[in-house]
């Protein structure tokens, strides 16, 4: 679909602040402030503004538990309908976090995430790797994250500027 | 040393402390101020360049360079500026890399100037030029841009601040402290003068990158004009560079080898790992300052808009990253607003006065600080005039 420029504009700064009100939007786009809400309306129906969500650092949360496992999955398309069906199986599991089709030398990289690395393990080994299609698994457990779309988790970013300058 | 006798040169004493200076004095002792007094990007260099300069001492890049600066960085530099702003000059003989723009400036005007020459400089202005011109041995013949022509000189203005000692104009688009940036038509009408009266024009370009509306034009550019033009430019604004003081002046080849005598015997050179830096910015850095223009733009917009409202009327500025709204309606003068705003509301903003006779009336506010921050500056702010309504 062909979006205006203003509202890519606005997919753009929602993408980096879903909480930003539509008041401010529209001052930064310079539009009116019915206008904005209407875009804001049309990219929510339209899909392209799929979901407001927030990135949460949960390693700070003590008792929290949780591992993310990447797990490279190579299977075997089907006639007519490609990877497409067994993504479509595999996307289904609320485990599934991420699924996306990878060139290069494995298919479907399937992003899961559990509450202990059993509780992964026997999702791969009952749910996974038993669907037809699928040849074989690589399951990488995520040890730290340090960054998370586009987001430094600890960041080192306080103002190092003087406070009044030419 | 006889303490009833004064050491210092004459010259030098006559010159006024910048009007910052208390703003900033005053404010670096507050705690929880929100600064829009600030005059550089609130984005740090980009990794990649600073990876460079990293490199760069670790390879042991820790020698003088040519006292034009890197011929590799010079010609990245020509190749940058005919790309990006379709002036053309000789990376070999038309190109000094200086240590920030100021040091640009400062060589260009002694460059150029013997003892009495005159200097238009249009106000509200970037507060180095006068004393600059001054300890250059000039002579700086203030013109004084209006609010009611956003700012922007007019040509009969020019005509009559020319006097047979003037040597040369100098310009700032996108301008500090106003933001307002001249459009081709308003280039020419300057180069007009210029050239009728033979006189250079020194044309400050520092925050070209940083352009909302139209797409820049440089003097450089205009026909007629590459060879009357001191180009002056650098990393600073454009690339998030402050710190590294790099910069870079193009002219033609006479100017320039003067300029060089200057620069050679003051200084030797720019930085070298800077200078590397530089170079990696302008190889690899289109992305990020694209990505920068984009959050300023909106910013811009932002801060504006949202000044309007609070009823500090606001011309909209085409480039750079200041506000230079009006508080007349206030009945204060600009430092006792930027004052009391200061004190009462912890804000920081830089009175207009500063910056010439025609700045008063006006505060300059940069946008380059977060969002989060405009959005509570613009509370703030909202606060201190209904405090004083």
């Amino acid at each position: 679909m062909i979006l205006t420029e203003k509202e890519i504009e606005i997919a753009e700064i929602l993408e980096k602040n879903a909480r930003i009100s539509d008041e401010d939007i529209a001052k930064m786009i310079n539009e009116s402030l019915e206008s904005t809400s209407q875009m804001i309306q049309k990219l929510e129906q339209l899909n392209v503004v799929v979901r407001y969500t927030s990135i949460v650092d949960w390693s700070k949360v003590e008792g929290h538990e949780g591992v993310t496992a990447m797990i490279d999955v190579k299977v075997t398309p089907k006639r007519g309908v490609g990877f497409d069906e067994v993504a479509q199986r595999i996307y289904r599991f609320k485990e599934v976090k991420s699924l996306y089709l990878m060139s290069g030398a494995y298919d479907l990289s399937v992003i899961i995430e559990g509450k202990s690395m059993n509780e992964v393990a026997r999702f791969v080994s009952e749910k996974l790797s038993t669907i037809d299609s699928v040849i074989s698994t690589t399951t990488h457990f995520i040890l730290k994250q340090y960054k998370h779309d586009g987001t430094i988790f600890e960041p080192n970013d306080d103002d190092k500027r003087i406070v009044v300058s030419p | 040393m006889n303490k009833t006798k004064s050491y210092i040169a004459k010259k030098v004493e006559e010159i006024k402390p910048s009007g910052i200076r208390k703003f900033f004095d005053l404010a670096s002792g507050m705690e929880g101020v929100i600064s829009l007094g600030v005059g550089e990007p609130d984005f740090v260099t980009s990794w990649s360049a600073r990876e460079a300069a990293i490199l760069s001492l670790e390879q042991g890049y820790t020698s003088y360079t040519a006292n034009a600066g890197l011929l590799e960085l010079r010609m990245e530099i020509a190749h940058y500026m005919k790309k990006q702003f379709a002036v053309q000059y000789e990376p070999k003989s038309e190109i000094i890399v200086t240590v920030g723009a100021s040091q640009a400036i400062d060589i260009a005007l002694r460059a150029i100037l013997d003892p009495g020459d005159e200097v238009i400089v249009l106000e509200p202005s970037f507060v180095s030029y006068i004393p600059l011109v001054e300890m250059a041995g000039g002579c700086a013949i203030a013109v004084q841009t209006l609010k009611e022509n956003d700012f922007k000189v007019l040509p009969s203005q020019l005509e009559e601040a020319i006097t047979a000692k003037t040597k040369a104009i100098m310009i700032c688009s996108p301008n500090n402290p106003t933001g307002s940036t001249l459009s081709k038509e308003e280039l020419e009408g300057i180069a007009a003068i210029a050239k009728e009266h033979d006189l250079l024009v020194i044309s400050d370009e520092i925050y070209a990158e940083l352009c909302y509306d139209e797409a820049y034009t440089s003097m450089g550019a205009i026909e007629g004009m590459r060879d009357r033009t001191i180009l002056i430019s650098g990393f600073s604004k454009g690339f998030a560079m402050t710190g590294w003081r790099l910069g870079f002046v193009c002219a033609e080849q006479s100017l320039i080898q003067a300029m060089l005598k200057i620069h050679q015997y003051s200084l030797m050179c720019a930085p070298t790992m800077a200078q590397f830096a530089g170079l990696d910015s302008l190889r690899n850095g289109r992305n990020d300052v694209e990505e920068m223009k984009k959050s300023y733009h909106r910013r811009r917009n932002y801060i504006v808009e949202s000044l309007n409202e609070i009823g500090l009327t606001c011309h909209v500025p085409g480039g750079a990253f200041y506000a230079f709204p009006s508080i007349v309606s206030t009945g204060m003068s600009s430092d006792e607003f930027a004052e009391k705003l200061l004190v009462e509301e912890k804000v920081a903003v830089v009175p207009g006065n500063v910056f010439g006779i025609s700045g008063e009336g006006h505060i300059r506010c940069s946008y380059a600080t977060s969002l989060e921050q405009l959005q509570e500056a613009m509370k703030r702010i909202k606060n201190f005039i209904k405090n004083h309504a």
